[in-house]
């Protein structure tokens, strides 16, 4: 048997790649609040043994003010991941097009299908919600608006779960999108929270499919949350819909 | 100056006095109407300050109780200069008489308007004689310690907590910074009141305090003085309370206000009457006390595309400065807004943004224009973030832009960290030395795809103003053809808050501040 020119992964025990197999490379960008000098590069160097890197190297150190030092650091990682135990919480649908998602709601829903979004509580950016519901969608994909068989109706920012809760009565809405921008000081997780609570309490959570979105939004911690489904960055209308579309046939909700 | 893009001034020309003819159609509107949170700037300018025991404050307590008793058309400066004249207490020790249950100045004897504007005009002099004193302040330590250079590097600071923010800040000017935007907490902008005293809890920003404002002026200051230039401190003169925080940006000598009707209507669902009256007294406050207003075209481009949108944002800036001429505020404190918001996967769309960039420039030769930094299109990919701001930086110092409001590569991610500051204040500043003087030395092809491009998007942002000229500024907004938001003209927030003025109203604050100009 020959032998391979490059070592090949233990899956068992993965490390950061850096130009060879378990060199365990990595680069970290900090600040420490200590005045820049000698003894601050030390301090970062300590800092990142604790952190598990081998050889830290502080190629690059800068005075950010009196009192602050900001730090390019490279070390070796001494720790390893068993790659093949892992198990992440994913939204499982086959994801379709905006195409087929018109063609799924005509063969298999036979009526509209009401989707209402918005960007409740303080938060007031609109750029999550607009990508997955408006017209324009974002990136080439895209939004609710434009899908066949979908009325998408977008309720902007800062709206109280109250007001979306009404807005979704009022329109018998199959499903509600909320999302989340600002996550300062966990603030999402508050107002998520709350709107599980009041839906509960108009005895409203079974009869709709509740969905989160935004930057700082994982599956898990939607379903956490009481949530459906939680959809992350790099997720679009089509997941979303795909999300929506399967649960309505699979809930009976036709 | 020969125009590098070739643009025909007849087209340039036509486009303006169309905002002209847009402006001064909305401004008969305005003329005819006040709102509460003017009627509470007219005091705060008077001195009310303050708050009662459930912390509501005063001019909110004042006005509250004039607009209860149906008072408002008649405006706060009549009621007020009568309760002095039957009172003999000052406009505060009446606020506080009001708020303590003790008064009510719609119960007492009536004097004449005429009476009531004398008895007040000492008052009104002391406001203007405070602001005079903080202009002249900035004049003498522009003087002498001077300023940075154009464009003046803006960063933001967003802590939540006033006090950190000023470590915050204080360590941006260190590293180079001119102008030190403190980010105003989420929702604020929805606030029907002035939040009073020094803060410490925000969301994505701190509280607009008049007391926050003092802090910080204070705290920019010393490290002006300190690095040798002079540090611009800018906040938020928009959402409901809009003419309330120019007053007291002026009093405080706020630097830079974002202060911009369509931007409150289109996106934070403000009622478009209501803030368009409130924007004319915030901008003939600006206007008087030298500070800039920055408009918010830029946040088009992020609800819709910056491709295809362009023309959008050059027939708000028309309008805007327009608006801007009536509150008779100088070119130099027109800091318009435009961005650098294409998506990084278009062809030549380098090419675009520095064509649309110095089409701004030309067009509106005098303007501060605010350029801003890529926001839509940053992924997380800090790395690729930071290439992203480095064209953005070199399009600003090619086409001399004033404002740069600084990329961080950590946008989408978080609120800037001191070293994300640190970093993006060093990409501006090498682009901006390395290539100084890049817009001088170059010319563009006759005909080429960036003298194209600005044609195009003067053309039809052209078309669009005298669309508007023929539906009217309301009807436009209602369709939605800016930034793709559709608002009612009745719907929106804080349309309860806005009267039509009856003969005897008075605001002796706008005559004088526009120097006999209305």
């Amino acid at each position: 048997m020959t032998q391979t020119a490059v070592a090949k992964v233990d899956l068992t025990n993965v490390k950061p790649y850096g130009d060879t197999m378990n060199d365990g490379m990595m680069e970290l960008a900090f600040t420490l609040p200590v005045p820049h000098g000698e003894e601050a590069s030390e301090a970062a160097k300590i800092l990142a043994r604790k952190m598990g890197l081998d050889e830290p190297n502080v190629v690059y150190s800068k005075d950010m003010d009196s009192g602050f030092t900001f730090f390019v650091v490279y070390g070796k990682c001494q720790h390893t991941v068993d790659y093949t135990t892992i198990k992440v919480t994913k939204v499982e649908v086959d994801v379709m097009d905006r195409l087929e998602c018109g063609q799924y709601i005509k063969d298999n829903i036979k009526r509209d299908v009401v989707i209402v979004g918005a960007s409740t509580g303080t938060d007031a950016h609109t750029v999550g919600i607009d990508a997955i519901m408006n017209m324009k969608g974002f990136h080439g994909h895209f939004g609710l608006e434009r899908y066949e068989g979908i009325e998408a109706i977008n309720m902007g920012s800062q709206v109280p779960n109250e007001v979306l809760i009404e807005k979704a009565k009022a329109v018998g809405a199959d499903a509600i999108l909320v999302s989340q921008t600002v996550t300062q000081k966990d603030v999402h997780i508050q107002n998520l929270t709350n709107m599980v609570e009041l839906l509960e309490a108009e005895g409203m959570r079974d009869k709709v499919i509740l969905v989160c979105g935004g930057p700082r939004i994982s599956h898990e911690l939607a379903q956490e949350l009481g949530y459906d489904a939680g959809f992350g960055s790099h997720t679009y209308a089509e997941h979303v819909a795909s999300f929506v579309l399967t649960e309505i046939v699979n809930r009976g909700m036709i | 100056m020969k125009s590098k893009l070739n643009l025909d001034s007849g087209v340039i020309e036509s486009a303006r006095s169309c905002a002209g003819r847009i402006a001064a159609s909305m401004q008969e509107f305005i003329d005819r109407h006040t709102t509460v949170s003017t009627e509470r700037t007219v005091l705060r300018l008077l001195g009310v300050d303050g708050v009662d025991d459930v912390e509501t404050p005063l001019p909110n307590v004042v006005i509250d109780q004039i607009k209860d008793a149906g008072g408002l058309p008649r405006g706060a400066a009549y009621w007020v200069g009568n309760a002095m004249i039957q009172t003999g207490l000052s406009p505060q020790k009446i606020a506080e008489k009001m708020a303590d249950g003790q008064l009510d100045i719609t119960k007492l004897p009536l004097a004449s308007p005429k009476e009531a504007e004398e008895k007040i005009m000492p008052e009104v002099h002391a406001a203007l004689g405070k602001i005079k004193e903080q202009t002249a302040k900035r004049e003498n330590y522009l003087n002498t310690i001077g300023e940075g250079r154009k464009p003046y590097l803006y960063v933001i600071v967003a802590t939540g907590n006033i006090y950190e923010d000023v470590v915050q800040a204080q360590a941006a000017a260190r590293q180079g910074a001119d102008i030190i935007a403190v980010i105003r907490t989420t929702a604020q902008s929805l606030l029907d009141y002035v939040p009073y005293g020094p803060t410490t809890e925000g969301f994505g920003g701190t509280y607009a305090t008049q007391e926050n404002f003092r802090i910080m002026r204070k705290a920019l200051d010393e490290v002006g003085e300190e690095v040798g230039r002079y540090i611009r401190l800018c906040n938020y003169s928009s959402g409901m309370c809009m003419p309330e925080i120019a007053a007291m940006g002026a009093l405080e000598r706020l630097d830079v206000m974002l202060n911009d009707a369509l931007y409150g209507i289109l996106f934070r669902d403000i009622n478009m009457q209501r803030t368009l009256v409130d924007q004319f007294f915030s901008r003939v406050i600006i206007g008087y006390c030298g500070s800039m207003f920055n408009s918010g075209e830029d946040n088009y481009l992020t609800t819709d595309d910056a491709y295809e949108a362009a023309h959008t944002v050059l027939a708000s800036q028309f309008i805007n400065e327009q608006f801007a001429v009536l509150a008779n505020i100088k070119e130099e404190q027109m800091g318009l807004g435009h961005a650098f918001e294409m998506d990084p996967d278009i062809e030549n769309g380098f090419l675009y943004e520095l064509s649309q960039a110095i089409m701004a420039r030309e067009i509106f030769p005098k303007a501060s224009l605010k350029y801003m930094p890529p926001t839509k299109f940053m992924t997380g990919n800090i790395f690729k973030g930071q290439i992203q701001d480095a064209l953005f930086n070199l399009v600003s110092v090619w086409s001399g832009q004033s404002l740069q409001l600084l990329g961080m590569l950590t946008e989408a991610i978080h609120t800037p960290h001191m070293h994300d500051r640190y970093l993006s204040i060093e990409n501006a500043s090498y682009i901006f030395n390395n290539a100084r003087d890049i817009g001088s030395e170059v010319e563009f092809r006759e005909g080429g795809i960036i003298q194209r491009r600005a044609q195009h998007v003067l053309a039809e942002a052209d078309k669009l103003l005298h669309e508007i000229e023929e539906e009217s500024l309301f009807s436009t907004i209602e369709q939605g053809k800016f930034g793709g938001v559709k608002r009612p003209r009745d719907g929106g927030k804080g349309l309860e808050g806005v009267c039509v003025k009856d003969d005897e109203y008075f605001n002796p604050f706008i005559p004088l501040m526009m120097g006999g100009a209305k």
